[in-house]
């Protein structure tokens, strides 16, 4: 099996999502590990711009060929943009979940939300533990 | 030797199956344009034998097995006094003492008590051989050519829905085409201690032709693209055959069955509703339990919803009033609160080219 990655830049979430803060706006998708664990993505369900949403609020749905599983806010903040290549191509989520395969892009209403998430490495050990459950 | 090839597992029916290997929607479509391998072998098996073995499956079942050949296969079903299934099943005859059913993993307890408690003075016992075997199936258009240097027997001359006994790398094999993906292809039997050489001497035969080892999730999405029912989700002990849209299979005029008199009367009656396939008109695929609605009011739920890998379509089966079962009629499932529209379609969804 290939070694998930776990980009440094980005925050992460008890339910694989990560943030990326670039200034006031969060880029938030869900990690390589849950798209490897979902399996081929083929559908992903995306709140409308303007939507407010709290930290930890569901906000979405990322759907495989064998389950659906629902998104969580890592924090609080308003959607400015969703990514719209998801509808025709939600395999992106897949092909590159830190990059082309992005979700919604927010602005934090809380940013001391962030010191609630998990850095790279934290992440790294957090998937460790959550695979040997696995087992 | 799943876990090898990096396979994923579940829990089904007490047997620990793999759910994908390299990825669902690759092995689909390998399935439909080389080859896949599955293992089948949580299916149950059932060997009746003796004098009486064709009256006692006639009795059962409402398929006419008195037109089986010796080694023709049939798709049947068990059914119940009310015409309902106790299972879908595979009817395989050797002589006319001899056959053997190939049953639902889930109801292979419940399908053997069910047919010994409906003997009566037949002479002929019903086994439960299913630990005994292992079931691979070897699916897709490549299939012949992958299979054939591994056997003596001339693949060419069995026929869909017909099966030969021979060797298989070396293994004695049952080797039927038949399979659940919609696709030419064989099943073969062979005894659970050669599963694993067999396994891997088809592995090997397969790479230079595309095959691959393939899940349960395809298993599920290619035989939903054929309009292949799934006992448990697209018909029970609460649908009829008629509803369930199997007509084909049903023989009234064979011989008295159980379930006879249930169906005749329902044919004469009509139908209150049908087993339809149906089309999302909505990126949203439409899952099992998800509700359907008609005019606003929910009449049903989706028994099977998935996206199609090959037809790149959110397709499904569900339960409708007769009178919204005609092609071409809209009407609605809720997704997640959202009510998408869905449209009744032809099926099979998929019929592979000949």
């Amino acid at each position: 099996m290939r070694m998930a990655t776990y980009p440094e830049d980005c925050l992460y979430t008890r339910e694989h999502e990560w943030i990326r803060v670039e200034d006031d706006v969060g880029v938030i998708g869900i990690t390589d590990y849950a798209q490897e664990a979902l399996g081929d993505i083929v559908y992903v369900e995306l709140p409308s711009v303007g939507d407010h949403f709290s930290q930890g609020e569901p906000f979405g749905n990322v759907e495989s060929v064998k389950a659906v599983s629902e998104l969580y806010m890592p924090v609080s903040g308003e959607v400015v943009e969703i990514n719209e290549d998801l509808a025709e191509s939600p395999q992106l989520v897949n092909e590159d979940p830190y990059g082309d395969g992005w979700m919604v892009k927010i602005t934090l209403s809380d940013p001391t939300e962030l010191e609630t998430l998990m850095s790279a490495s934290e992440y790294e050990e957090y998937v460790k533990e959550e695979r040997q459950k696995e087992k | 030797m799943h876990e090898a090839l990096g396979a994923r597992f579940t829990e089904f029916a007490g047997w620990l199956m793999p759910v994908q290997y390299t990825g669902a929607i690759e092995e689909h479509l390998a399935v439909r344009t080389a080859a896949g391998l599955f293992d089948v072998s949580h299916m149950g098996r059932l060997e009746v034998r003796g004098r009486d073995a064709l009256t006692l499956i006639q009795k059962v079942t409402c398929n006419d097995a008195a037109r089986l050949r010796d080694h023709q296969v049939q798709y049947s079903a068990l059914t119940t006094e009310r015409g309902t299934f106790v299972d879908d099943l595979t009817v395989y005859r050797f002589r006319e003492d001899h056959f053997l059913l190939c049953v639902n993993a889930a109801n292979r307890e419940k399908d053997l008590r069910w047919i010994r408690q409906h003997r009566e003075d037949e002479e002929a016992e019903v086994y439960d051989v299913s630990d005994q075997m292992a079931q691979l199936a070897l699916q897709g258009p490549a299939a012949t050519e992958i299979l054939q240097p591994l056997t003596d027997v001339q693949l060419d001359h069995i026929r869909f829905y017909w099966f030969e006994q021979g060797e298989v790398a070396g293994v004695s094999a049952l080797i039927s085409r038949t399979g659940y993906t919609g696709e030419d292809g064989f099943e073969l039997y062979i005894p659970a201690a050669s599963a694993e050489w067999v396994w891997n001497r088809l592995l090997d035969a397969g790479q230079s032709a595309g095959m691959k080892p393939c899940g349960l999730a395809a298993r599920n999405t290619l035989r939903l693209e054929a309009r292949l029912l799934l006992y448990g989700h697209d018909m029970d002990e609460t649908t009829t055959v008629w509803e369930a849209d199997l007509g084909w299979i049903v023989k009234l005029e064979k011989g008295d069955f159980i379930g006879r008199e249930a169906l005749r009367r329902q044919k004469a009656e009509g139908l209150r509703r049908k087993l339809v396939g149906f089309e999302v008109l909505d990126r949203a695929p439409a899952r099992e339990g998800y509700p359907v609605l008609i005019h606003g009011r929910v009449v049903g739920q989706v028994t099977s919803g998935s996206y199609a890998p090959f037809l790149r379509k959110n397709i499904g089966l569900t339960y409708l009033p007769i009178e919204h079962t005609a092609i071409g009629t809209r009407f609605h499932i809720r997704v997640r609160g959202r009510e998408v529209e869905a449209e009744v379609v032809p099926t099979p969804f998929y019929k592979r080219p000949r």
